[in-house]
């Protein structure tokens, strides 16, 4: 009987490891594969020898600068994002969750931060672009002339206000389900001891939310780092961030006279992005240990 | 246990006052580009004022001659948002659940997997998926929903995200071993059991899925396919004011279908069903 059953539980785990099958074929070729190429590409040059020129391109002053924009644009929105979407999240705590308010904030969020891309591009150049609304108000009204220095929409500092038109709906989205685990007894329970509201959010929910907080604010940052639709569409002249730079590098044979740059400027996102989303990870395990 | 998140219970929660005004503040700041998109559309040319002849023009012309491409596009996504969303259905909801039930030692591998696909963006993707579609249009056509297989990757760590969390508050376990213990098959858990309970993540990993291929634009752009976000940008070309109609209209469509979609789970949720007694065979 022992014995028997061991068998069958046995046989009945290798079938369930074939249900595992479908999807491990399915990464290894559209996600495994295609990565792999893509690296692959930055270490080898037009002839198909192995060398490492390709890669050392990344220490060009060039490239350090768009990775320099990069990093700076991604941080500054992620961070502005974070704290913005937090309030908002926070706002949003007393509203039921499948009441209207709750499910438009939701819809609206999903929209604006998955679907934006190309058209966040569009909505900015109506709002302040040259002949926006808001430039032409500003002008008429106030004699003020936001482009005095030179048009910046088109390039990089022109990216921040649409970075945060989709960082701040995207936090919304990740941070909600974290703030909405904070459970009733612990407020009960700070009441019970005497506590405060005060004492509430900086002795209990503010230590419980850090984990979430500092792990949505990574993927605000991985999430700009990787954009490339809005910045595709806005910033027409030039390769200001390094996914402009891949798209110039895929589009015209040779930049800075070096094969392939596009792999191996693959290959520095993917380190930047590695090193934020093994810190996501972490934080990520953390935060699960106050929401079982 | 699974419903006991809602209303009344939640603590500190601000004052309507004080939510009306965070609200009424950001929300009046992200109506702005709106606005000015819908300000764009209705501007009367060079001498000023206002009318509505472009979007008379657009609506008369009944999206025939130039637009026609948009409306093929935009059939290309809403197809590729069904395929992608299959796949998230089909592939990510049954591996995730026989990891968390049968492997919960493969649980932290699933989520590396999942989460990979942030790692790894779009544009970099693309480099790799140029040879991979070589091959995948050899043996199934060039199809653009042959696109989907990409598309479901990138909604992966989305998808993942929103049923885990769901799939953390829920006791899997226990409820699989008590239908498993009155009698039901592998089957009837998965479908009478764990998809009910599961539902919310589900359509939330359902819903950012729509939502992101309805809007992608990099892999389709670079792998020269058509879908909505590039035919926008070809428009934008000729015409930005058609341009910006057309985002609208893309921008609504999105936010109903998204609300549509969201609404698909409320009723049942609301209704406080309470099985606390589960008695006699299944």
């Amino acid at each position: 009987m022992k014995s028997g059953l061991r068998l069958s539980s046995k046989l009945r785990g290798r079938a369930a490891a074939f249900g595992l099958l479908p999807f491990a074929v399915y990464v290894l070729l559209f996600l495994a594969v295609p990565t792999l190429i893509a690296i692959g590409t930055g270490f080898f040059d037009k002839s198909g020898t192995l060398t490492l020129g390709t890669v050392a391109a990344l220490g060009d002053p060039v490239v350090l600068t768009t990775f320099y924009n990069s990093f700076w644009l991604s941080a500054l929105t992620a961070v502005v994002g974070a704290v913005v979407g937090a309030i908002v999240c926070y706002a949003l705590l007393g509203a039921r969750p499948d009441g209207a308010l709750r499910t438009t904030i939701d819809s609206l969020s999903g929209v604006l931060a998955q679907f934006g891309g190309v058209m966040l591009a569009f909505a900015f150049v109506a709002t302040i672009g040259i002949q926006g609304m808001v430039t032409l108000y500003l002008r008429d009204t106030f004699g003020l002339n936001i482009f005095e220095n030179g048009v910046w929409l088109y390039s990089t500092p022109g990216l921040i206000l649409p970075y945060i038109y989709f960082q701040v709906p995207l936090m919304i989205i990740t941070f909600m389900p974290a703030l909405q685990a904070l459970k009733p007894q612990w407020a009960e329970a700070n009441a019970t001891l005497g506590g405060t509201t005060a004492s509430y959010w900086l002795r209990i929910a503010f230590p419980v939310l850090a984990p979430s907080f500092i792990g949505s604010l990574l993927l605000l940052f991985a999430n700009a780092f990787s954009s490339y639709a809005t910045a595709a569409a806005l910033v027409s002249q030039g390769s200001q961030i390094v996914p402009l730079q891949i798209r110039a590098a895929l589009t015209s044979e040779t930049i800075l006279g070096r094969e392939n740059l596009a792999g191996a400027l693959a290959l520095g996102m993917i380190v930047v992005m590695a090193i934020v989303m093994v810190a996501y990870s972490a934080l990520q395990s953390r935060a699960a240990r106050w929401q079982q | 246990m699974s419903g006991g998140l809602t209303t009344g219970g939640v603590a500190h929660a601000p004052s309507r006052t004080v939510r009306t005004v965070i609200l009424g503040l950001i929300g009046v700041i992200f109506a702005v580009p709106i606005v000015a998109m819908v300000e764009f559309t209705l501007r009367a040319g060079l001498v000023g004022g206002y009318n509505v002849d472009r979007w008379v023009a657009l609506f008369q012309s009944g999206f025939t001659g130039v637009y026609r491409p948009v409306l093929i596009a935009l059939g290309n996504s809403v197809a590729l948002a069904v395929g992608t969303v299959t796949i998230v259905l089909l592939l990510l909801v049954p591996t995730m659940l026989l990891v968390h039930i049968r492997f919960p030692q493969l649980r932290r591998t699933l989520e590396f997997i999942c989460i990979l696909p942030i790692t790894i963006p779009a544009i970099v993707l693309v480099v790799g998926l140029a040879p991979v579609y070589a091959i995948v249009a050899r043996l199934l056509g060039s199809g653009v929903w042959t696109l989907a297989f990409a598309y479901g990757i990138t909604v992966l760590p989305f998808a993942y995200r929103a049923i885990q969390s769901n799939l953390d508050g829920v006791d899997v376990k226990t409820l699989t071993e008590a239908a498993r213990t009155l009698g039901a098959g592998w089957g009837s858990v998965l479908l009478r059991i764990l998809v009910p309970n599961l539902r919310r993540g589900i359509l939330a990993g359902a819903f950012i899925a729509v939502a992101v291929v309805l809007g992608e634009f990099t892999i389709a752009s670079l792998l020269n396919r058509v879908n909505l976000q590039t035919a926008l940008v070809v428009v934008s070309k000729v015409d930005p004011y058609t341009a910006v109609i057309l985002s609208l209209l893309a921008l609504a469509f999105a936010f109903v279908l998204l609300l549509l979609i969201g609404r698909l789970g409320a009723p049942r949720t609301r209704t406080p069903r309470r099985r606390t007694t589960v008695k006699g065979p299944a």
